[in-house]
């Protein structure tokens, strides 16, 4: 009996080691080992790497260039965030109707995503450039004056949230539109007979409805908006004076450029509490209130 | 089925084969070497041509070149290579990583590596402004390769149309200001032609560093560990850049974009651009109009960073091999090959005698904006280059930034970034 239920438990293990070698060597590890480094000084070939406790916790207090990124990083979130999944929701609706050349209107709205994130900068470095890009000769028509939209701290964020919301909107409008055609046509036919507006309709029957694809495209949502810097390198490289760098751009800067990989890692840590802090927070928060069926 | 595994079995033997063939010809000292390219082009073929002719001179030497990416990729390659365990005997990297790659512990100098007197008169055969970044402590510690120097490009066609003569290109800032308030072209509240550009993002510390160096002031010591970030010249020189957009008109305010500026140029946006001599060979073939290049004008006295790639022996490789790397640098720094190197990039040749090959003679003689860089050199500085040299350079530059974009004033600016390199700095002191 005995042997029958350690060789299970032998076989259970077994199981589960492709998926705990991957995820140990790819996730755990790493972590666990950044957290460690976050409490070590950066070691040279003349002073070697020592433990210093939360040190460099004390210099990212100080460091204004965290604090300003950390901030522009909130902004960032909060505008692409709603707005893409508005955005969404809206074109899913939309291509999920009845209308003629349905799949390219769909086709269309999944471009942006599929384009990868450097070639898209690079398209869009040369709409933003003043005088010869495409939105300055589009303002122009409306006697608008030339703006530097790239090289103004007051705008250069906006232009980069527009570029976010571009690309993943289609994104996100995939799996809106996957669960649009799950919906009981019924539902809606059964509304229409009770003499229910179509706003009714979506606010009380299909949003509710399409809750837990709108919590799994919120989480994609929030972790993108802390994972998606790529067009930063192409763009701004973070400038005018920080004006639009975030989290994970600063962090490879530490990284790769100053070579502080020390700090860097510290600078991770925070980043990893944030996004845990928010993982744990939908889970346990929002998830009571979505309905599944 | 069987047909796959068949061939997938001959895939493995083939491998094994070659794996065996790498190592009977192993006996023959082997070096591997990573270089970055930073202007794009077939620049990898050339390079992979250099080396081949290297290799058919010296049977006993096998050289892997590796193409790294940029210059940053190429540092970051070099290094976790070097802590692996498996490190690259010599490669191509910034000038300006050279504090970084001392403390790191991971060159050598080239004068421990050098023995006989022939030696010692070649590293003393390239132009002096080009070693100011490969030497500290009294030691050379890199050999000049891809290297570049900020130039004026000038719009003949733009000269002429707003009554400037095409072959007299400003020489001094005010000159700059004076012409570019002719060539600054506007209709409405629109501005149709810039007069000047200087581009602000990407390497702003660059650009200024030639604004300084006009100026009569440097930006850092010899020894790395010291910057000048709030002498008053300094200061004045980014007055002077923040002025050209604020005060003169004659180039837009906020940052100006490294990566759209050639194209203003060729589309006839800016009549004058600063940019680095890497370009001349893209502008060349785009330009469809008459362009000159030129110095870059004077305040006090002319002046520019270099900028580019040196060449580093690393510290982790045996006698034969750090002596098989001077070979092999040794080489591609002959006068013929940095001629042919020169024509062939755009980058400057790094010592008098490759000016003077016949190769390199007629094509300047040819396309004389060719000389204009190595006329420039009497005039040139060291780039930008201290230790911690990632984290000084972007105070400056988010110093620069914050100037441009009119967030805080010169002074205010340059004084901040000063007081936190100074702390940076303070321990190599």
């Amino acid at each position: 009996m005995n042997c029958r239920i350690t060789r299970l438990h032998i076989y259970g293990w077994l199981l589960l080691m492709p998926a705990a070698i991957f995820l140990i060597a790819f996730t755990y590890y790493p972590t666990a080992a950044t957290l460690v480094k976050s409490l070590f000084s950066q070691g040279t070939a003349l002073k070697p790497s020592k433990f210093v406790g939360l040190e460099n916790f004390g210099y990212l207090l100080d460091d204004e260039v965290f604090w300003k990124v950390a901030w522009n990083n909130v902004i960032y979130a909060a505008g692409t965030i709603p707005i893409s999944i508005a955005l969404a929701l809206l074109m899913a609706i939309w291509v999920n109707g009845r209308l003629p050349m349905k799949s390219l209107a769909r086709m269309s709205y999944f471009t942006p995503t599929i384009l990868p994130m450097i070639a898209v900068a690079n398209i869009w470095l040369f709409f933003y450039t003043p005088d010869i890009g495409l939105l300055d000769q589009v303002t122009r028509e409306f006697g608008f004056a030339s703006h530097n939209w790239l090289g103004d701290p007051d705008t250069v964020l906006g232009c980069i949230i527009v570029i976010t919301i571009w690309k993943e909107a289609g994104f996100f409008m995939i799996f809106y539109l996957a669960a649009l055609q799950t919906l009981p046509p019924e539902l809606e036919e059964a509304a229409h007979l009770e003499g229910a507006s179509r706003w009714y309709y979506f606010r009380r029957v299909m949003f509710p409805l399409l809750m837990p694809t709108t919590l799994f495209v919120l989480i994609n949502a929030i972790i993108n908006s802390f994972k998606l810097v790529d067009h930063l390198f192409i763009l701004t490289k973070g400038g005018p004076d920080n004006a639009s760098s975030l989290l994970l751009y600063y962090i490879y800067e530490v990284a790769f450029s100053f070579l502080d990989q020390a700090y860097a890692s510290t600078l991770t840590v925070v980043l990893l509490t944030v996004l845990a802090l928010i993982a744990v927070g939908q889970f346990f928060f929002l998830d009571k209130r979505v309905h599944y069926r | 089925m069987f047909s796959k595994l068949k061939r997938s079995a001959g895939k493995l033997a083939m491998a094994l084969a070659l794996c065996l063939g790498l190592t009977s010809t192993a006996s023959a000292i082997e070096l591997t070497m990573y270089y970055p390219v930073a202007v794009g082009g077939a620049l990898t073929k050339i390079v992979d041509g250099l080396v081949a002719d290297f290799m058919k001179q010296n049977p006993d030497i096998k050289v892997n070149a590796i193409y790294a990416g940029n210059y940053n990729d190429a540092r970051i390659k070099a290094l976790a290579a070097l802590q692996s365990g498996e490190p690259a005997q010599t490669s191509v990297m910034f000038s300006i990583d050279i504090y970084e790659l001392i403390e790191q512990g991971a060159i050598v100098s080239f004068d421990d590596v050098v023995k006989t007197a022939e030696d010692k008169a070649w590293l003393n055969s390239f132009y002096p402004a080009l070693m100011e970044n490969g030497k500290t402590q009294g030691k050379t510690w890199g050999i000049p390769f891809q290297r570049s120097t900020i130039v004026m490009y000038y719009n003949k066609d733009a000269f002429r149309a707003a009554g400037l003569d095409p072959e007299n290109p400003p020489a001094t800032w005010d000159e700059m200001v004076a012409a570019g308030k002719k060539l600054t072209k506007k209709s409405g509240g629109n501005v149709e032609q810039w007069g000047a550009m200087i581009p602000s993002t990407g390497y702003p510390y660059w650009m200024f560093g030639a604004l300084a160096m006009q100026n009569d002031q440097t930006l850092m010591n010899g020894d790395g560990n010291v910057t000048y970030f709030d002498a008053p010249a300094t200061v004045e020189a980014l007055q002077y850049w923040k002025d050209l957009g604020e005060t003169h008109g004659i180039m837009p305010s906020g940052t100006i974009e490294w990566g759209t500026l050639r194209q203003n140029f060729l589309e006839g946006k800016t009549a004058i651009m600063w940019h680095s001599t890497g370009n001349l060979t893209t502008v060349k073939d785009n330009a469809k109009f008459d362009f000159g290049v030129a110095m870059l004008p004077a305040k006090k006295r002319r002046g520019t960073p270099t900028g580019g790639g040196n060449f580093y022996i690393f510290k982790k490789s045996s006698a034969e091999e750090k002596a098989a790397s001077l070979k092999l640098i040794k080489f591609l720094t002959q006068p013929e090959q940095t001629a042919e190197w020169s024509i062939k990039t755009g980058y400057l040749a790094t010592g008098p005698a490759a000016y003077a090959t016949d190769a390199l003679k007629a094509y300047v003689k040819e396309f004389p904006p060719a000389a204009v860089a190595r006329d420039q050199l009497e005039f040139a500085t060291a780039e930008l280059s201290t230790y911690q040299t990632g984290r000084v350079r972007k105070l400056l530059d988010d110093a620069i930034q914050a100037t441009l974009t009119g967030s805080k004033s010169p002074a205010e600016a340059l004084g901040d970034a000063q007081k936190q390199a100074d702390k940076l700095l303070k321990k190599y002191r």
